[in-house]
């Protein structure tokens, strides 16, 4: 047997003639479905290239992303501290954390919006009181709740319940003996779930929250319904004058891909980022 | 007086009583190994020593304190999660699967109880870390993370992280039964030099042979009893009680 020349290092990789018939014929149709698209005077591309960037358009997108960062980042907030809840052997809590979760993931978000938009209905006045004490501070609920704290209490609220979930998964994930071990380093239980726990959870909780801040993003376009001018109530507006729907759904469409595209992008280098010591990804 | 006094220690998981009144005496600089079969409680002790769990009936003292209770107006009081937390951290533990944080390197794993438990300043933690593992015979693992390290490296990682509190008192819990045997002997070398060193250690091992000539002195525990103890040589090589006999010639043959 002829050892130098049966040497894998000198192994040639045959031509992959199927694949490479197959990455053509996907190529084509994807050419081929690019220039009915482009070549279709029903898109509008002229009219969606005028209005992308219209100034109307811009501050709709400011506020979906606006929205988008402050309903996501309460979301998270409240939810950790009910996904700790939810875990702990304290049955009142872990009770009241699961009656939360169950209602708000029990009830469609549009519906919560509107409920939060109505307020005013259900209770005028707004005020903070001792149980069945004396009040101590009162606003009239109309001038609390305006589209925008409407917005943020209905998304962040409703978020909070998956995002709780999502933790409580991440939290479990971590193997029983780092307990024990932070325990046993007399680590309080806070200072424990910062350092140890929660790092190690994080690998378990990135990637679905990635999911849910891109479901989040599409979500805030629910808000055009209680007359907030996000990025889709900002081109529905242009279209009810210029009836031009499809063309500027299209506008939509293309800042919903793009700042969808940027956050994948995101959530990969977060993916790496808290990989630290594992076998895939080891950092320098 | 002793470092660890445990006077008729009684511990049940619902109907199951684990331990049935264990009396037991640590004396400081002392190194007992515990012996018995599986499910002899030893783990279950271990736990309880350091409060890991909580005992049904009985005393357990650690350095004249008693453990998770304390007298107030003459009155024993159980002690708050938060005060518990903080006679631990008097107490090293070593565990059988290591529970080294996995995200930290070797040196970050040594120094967090230090600096962020005990408050020691960040950069004379560092200067004791790499002296812990000099003295493990890992001086070129410090940036290394815990995958990257064999089972037996793991484990003098985790005696180095258990040694840098300066525990009054050293718990292992079959800190070589998840290694594989070549592993064995670097762990148990790593132990005898700390028990040749006047450090408090109690360890439950099924190594009879580190037994033999680390201990100060060997108990022998079977379904929640102390049922002999004594100098290695006495109980290993002449032991008085049926169930030790049947116990050490399992080992013995091997
Ligand atoms: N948290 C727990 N809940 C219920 N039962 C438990 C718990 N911990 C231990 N036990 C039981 O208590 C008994 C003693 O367990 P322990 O771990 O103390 O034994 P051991 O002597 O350390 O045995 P081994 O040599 O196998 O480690 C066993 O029957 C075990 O199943
Ligand atoms: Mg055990």
């Amino acid at each position: 047997m002829d050892d130098a020349a049966r040497d894998v290092a000198r192994a040639h990789r045959p031509f992959p003639l199927g694949r490479g018939l197959l990455w053509l014929a996907v190529m084509l149709i994807a050419a081929d479905f690019a220039w009915i698209v482009a070549g279709n005077g029903n898109f509008g591309w002229p009219v969606v290239a005028s209005y992308l960037t219209t100034a109307s358009v811009l501050e709709g997108l400011s506020v979906t992303l606006g929205l988008t960062v402050v309903a996501m980042t309460l979301g998270v907030l409240i939810g950790l501290p009910i996904a700790i809840a939810r875990l702990s052997n304290d049955r009142l809590l872990g009770g009241l954390a699961g009656l939360y979760i169950w209602f708000f993931r029990g009830t469609p978000l549009l519906v919560q919006l509107i409920f939060w938009y109505n307020l005013s209905t259900l209770f005028p006045e707004i005020a903070i009181s001792i149980p069945f004490g004396p009040t101590l501070l009162h606003w009239n609920t109309n001038d609390v709740i305006t589209p925008m704290t409407a917005a943020i209490a209905g998304l962040s609220l409703n978020e909070a319940a998956y995002m709780a979930e999502i933790i409580r998964g991440g939290l479990l994930s971590v193997d029983r003996g780092q307990v024990e071990a932070t325990d046993a380093f007399g680590m309080t239980r806070a200072y424990a779930l910062r350092r140890i726990i929660l790092p190690q959870a994080m690998r378990a909780i990135v990637p679905p929250t990635g999911n849910q801040l891109i479901s989040m993003i599409k979500a805030t376009s629910l808000v055009s319904v209680i007359a907030m001018a996000d990025l889709l109530y900002s081109v529905q507006t242009i279209y009810n004058r210029t009836f031009e729907v499809i063309p500027m759904l299209l506008v939509a469409v293309l800042w919903y891909l793009l700042v969808t595209s940027v956050l994948n992008v995101g959530q990969g280098w977060l993916e790496r980022r808290f990989a630290r010591g594992s076998e895939r990804g080891q950092p320098a | 007086m002793s470092l660890v006094r445990i006077r008729n220690v009684h511990k049940s998981f619902g109907a199951l009583e684990v331990l049935k009144g264990i009396d037991l005496d640590v004396a400081a600089g002392e190194v007992v190994v515990i012996l018995g079969p599986s499910g002899s409680g030893k783990s279950t002790l271990l736990r309880c020593i350091n409060h890991l769990e909580a005992i049904d009936r009985g005393v357990i003292d650690v350095d004249g304190a008693q453990i998770g209770h304390t007298m107030r107006h003459s009155r024993l009081v159980k002690l708050s999660a938060a005060a518990i937390v903080r006679q631990r951290r008097q107490i090293g533990m070593v565990f059988q699967s290591f529970n080294l944080y996995p995200h930290m390197t070797a040196l970050e794993n040594i120094i967090e109880a230090p600096v962020g438990v005990h408050g020691e300043p960040r950069a004379a933690a560092i200067a004791h870390a790499h002296e812990l593992l000099a003295r493990m015979g890992l001086a070129d693992k410090a940036t290394a993370y815990p995958r990257q390290l064999s089972g037996g490296q793991q484990q003098r990682v985790a005696i180095a992280r258990a040694l840098a509190i300066r525990p009054k008192l050293l718990l292992f819990d079959e800190p070589t039964s998840a290694l594989d045997p070549e592993l064995v002997g670097e762990v148990l070398a790593t132990m005898r030099d700390l028990a040749g060193q006047g450090l408090t250690m109690i360890v439950v091992t099924h190594e009879i042979g580190f037994a033999r000539d680390a201990a100060d002195r060997v108990v022998f525990m079977d379904d929640g009893h102390v049922i002999e103890q004594g100098t290695p040589a006495a109980v290993l090589e002449a032991p008085t009680h049926p169930r030790t006999r049947l116990f050490l010639s399992r080992f013995m043959r091997q």
